[in-house]
């Protein structure tokens, strides 16, 4: 029990840094964004500016708070749409049973097929190459993973005494799940929602870096890095931070999603 | 063995199927006109009109969808309208450069990956099992493009030993060696992350067990139990994974293509999609997924000849 603590707390301050750091961003950034400095472009860093600028003299700060409020709100609308559409499906295959379950899964398991990246590369052939496109691929992709999730934890619901007990009162299938077994099932779909945010701004910083998300003007830390590849030779510093920033997210979102799992279900905590 | 080799081969013609029908369908019935993103918005009405009967537009989705899987079946994707060839020939050409690649990818995680897991789980709870913890958590967290920036950074654009990018082509064998190398790194560093892990916790179920220990208690040495005991014991799980990083991968190959600018069929994807190329991207991710859905299947044939114990339950 003593590990539990360490990965939910190094998860929980890393996680509260980033989101911190995105929320500031609303209100307040150390220069206005998105504003050029030509003259003093690749400036090394100083009191007025943190990191230093990059080939267009845009404070580095700045852009890495910018990224860090665009990598919060991909991670979220994806996550929350992905995850609500795939937790009702979840929910509806285990409520319902028989052949509606099976094809619910079966269509699950075949959309195992497309990683993010195929998917999101599809729809920019087809509509362009936008933020956007890149939030629906990956909510698409967040469906099966929490229609397994859900069915799963419900399927187990659904053995419960108490639910028994609402049916034999003359409950229906679908007030039992709204009233019984969602709440029930909300631990293990709220730990796969953390991990999935881990996985989104993974993607999300993909995709941009290719081209496929963020399109100029805008921040984002995969961006950034695209174009720090560009002037490795000039500035190699440009590539350090974004990447960091991305690392510090991703690294805190999942364990605060492993710690968040250890907390609501010793028992797997124990077998690790 | 017979009647689960027949339903899974079922399961995976028709996983397949029906992959190919969602690849169709997204880049099909989405709104976007072809003929009018291959020509531009000043083309004349009659040349988009005569473009969309050379692309077979004007069919209904279904004959169009049916003959497209049909000539596909034959090795005939249809043609590219930038490169101005068949599709196929596009292939062929840059497949030994992804295959050359994933090869490359898979065998560097896999010797990462099987000796950190087995080292972490022998050292259970000292220093060296921390620090493949530690670095394992941290691989996973890396972005594999973020990675391949670093290591040019490094060993291409400070200290030389590496070219940044290109393939020379395996006319020079060493060249091209040389040339994978970061790629490989970066493909493989950040996969082994995941399977280290599974491979530690895996074997330290089967440490536990009576079996270990009774081989321990006849004199066998620590190393000889962990390669010829504990290993095959543990590698159902792993090859799970292994099967589900192939997803990883083949994706993996695509960004690497692009960070490395190596001429395979990742790179050939990006170049197909800033030209509008439909036909030839609409190839490519049917191809992609095929491969996915491909190793998946070959993961569940796998397990049975791992553990016939499996196949009673299938």
């Amino acid at each position: 029990m003593r590990r539990l603590p360490a990965n939910l707390m190094i998860g929980g301050v890393l996680v509260a840094l980033v989101v911190g750091f995105a929320a500031l961003s609303l209100v307040w950034t150390p220069h206005p964004e998105g504003v050029l400095n030509i003259r003093g472009k690749f400036a090394p860093p100083s009191a007025t500016y943190w990191l230093g600028t990059d080939q267009l003299g845009r404070d580095l700060v700045t852009q890495l708070m910018a990224g860090a409020r665009n990598s919060m709100t991909v991670a979220l609308i994806a996550v929350l749409l992905g995850g609500s559409i795939g937790t009702f499906l979840g929910l509806l295959a285990s409520a319902i049973g028989g052949w509606i379950e099976d094809l619910v899964m079966r269509i699950a398991d075949i959309s195992f097929a497309f990683p993010t990246l195929l998917f999101a590369i599809m729809l920019a052939a087809v509509l362009g190459p936008s933020l956007q496109n890149a939030v629906l691929a990956i909510a698409f992709i967040n469906i099966p993973v929490f229609a397994r999730v859900s069915r799963a934890a419900a399927n187990q619901i659904w053995t419960r005494e108490y639910v028994f007990a609402a049916r034999a009162a003359g409950m229906g299938r679908f007030a039992i799940s709204r009233d019984h077994i969602l709440p029930n099932i909300a631990a293990p779909v709220i730990v796969q929602a953390t991990i999935e945010f881990a996985v989104a701004i993974l993607a999300e910083a993909a995709l941009s870096y290719l081209g496929l998300g963020a399109q100029p003007p805008a921040s984002s830390w995969g961006r950034m890095l695209s174009e720090a590849q560009t002037l490795m030779y000039l500035a190699p510093q440009l590539a350090i931070w974004p990447g960091l920033c991305i690392v510090t997210a991703v690294l805190g979102f999942g364990l605060l999603g492993d710690g968040l799992r250890d907390v609501t279900d010793p028992r797997l905590a124990r077998q690790r | 063995m017979g009647y689960f080799l027949f339903r899974r081969t079922i399961g995976f013609v028709l996983t397949l199927l029906t992959v190919s029908v969602v690849v169709f369908a997204v880049m099909n019935i989405l709104p976007g006109d072809p003929a009018l993103t291959i020509l531009g918005l000043d083309a004349s009405d009659e040349a988009l009109a005569a473009l969309r009967d050379q692309l077979g537009l004007n069919e209904p989705l279904v004959s169009r969808y049916f003959s497209w899987i049909w000539n596909a079946l034959q090795g005939d994707f249809g043609r590219s309208h930038s490169f101005r060839v068949p599709v196929a020939d596009l292939i062929t050409e840059r497949l030994p450069m992804t295959v050359s690649l994933a090869v490359a990818g898979m065998a560097m995680t896999l010797l990462v990956a099987l000796p950190a897991g087995i080292l972490a789980a022998s050292q259970h709870r000292k220093p060296a099992d921390w620090g493949v913890m530690f670095l394992s958590q941290l691989g996973i967290a890396v972005p594999a493009f973020w990675l391949s920036i670093l290591l040019v950074i490094v060993f291409a654009v400070k200290l030389r030993w590496l070219p940044p990018g290109h393939f020379p082509g395996w006319g020079d064998p060493v060249a091209a060696i040389r040339a994978l190398i970061l790629p490989t790194v970066a493909l493989g560093l950040v996969q082994s992350s995941v399977l280290a892990r599974v491979t530690r916790s895996s074997a330290l179920e089967v440490m536990r067990l009576d079996f270990v220990r009774t081989a321990r208690a006849s004199g066998l040495s620590r190393r000889r139990v962990l390669w010829r005991h504990v290993l095959p014991n543990a590698l159902v799980p792993i090859v799970t994974i292994v099967g589900m990083q192939f997803a990883a991968l083949v994706t993996g190959t695509i960004v690497i293509e692009n960070v490395f600018s190596l001429p395979g069929l990742g790179r050939l994807i990006f170049q197909s999609i800033s030209n509008r190329d439909l036909p030839t991207v609409q190839a490519l991710v049917m191809l992609f997924a095929a491969i996915v859905v491909t190793a998946n299947f070959i993961v569940d044939l796998l397990y049975v000849l791992i553990d016939p114990r499996l196949k009673a339950r299938t």
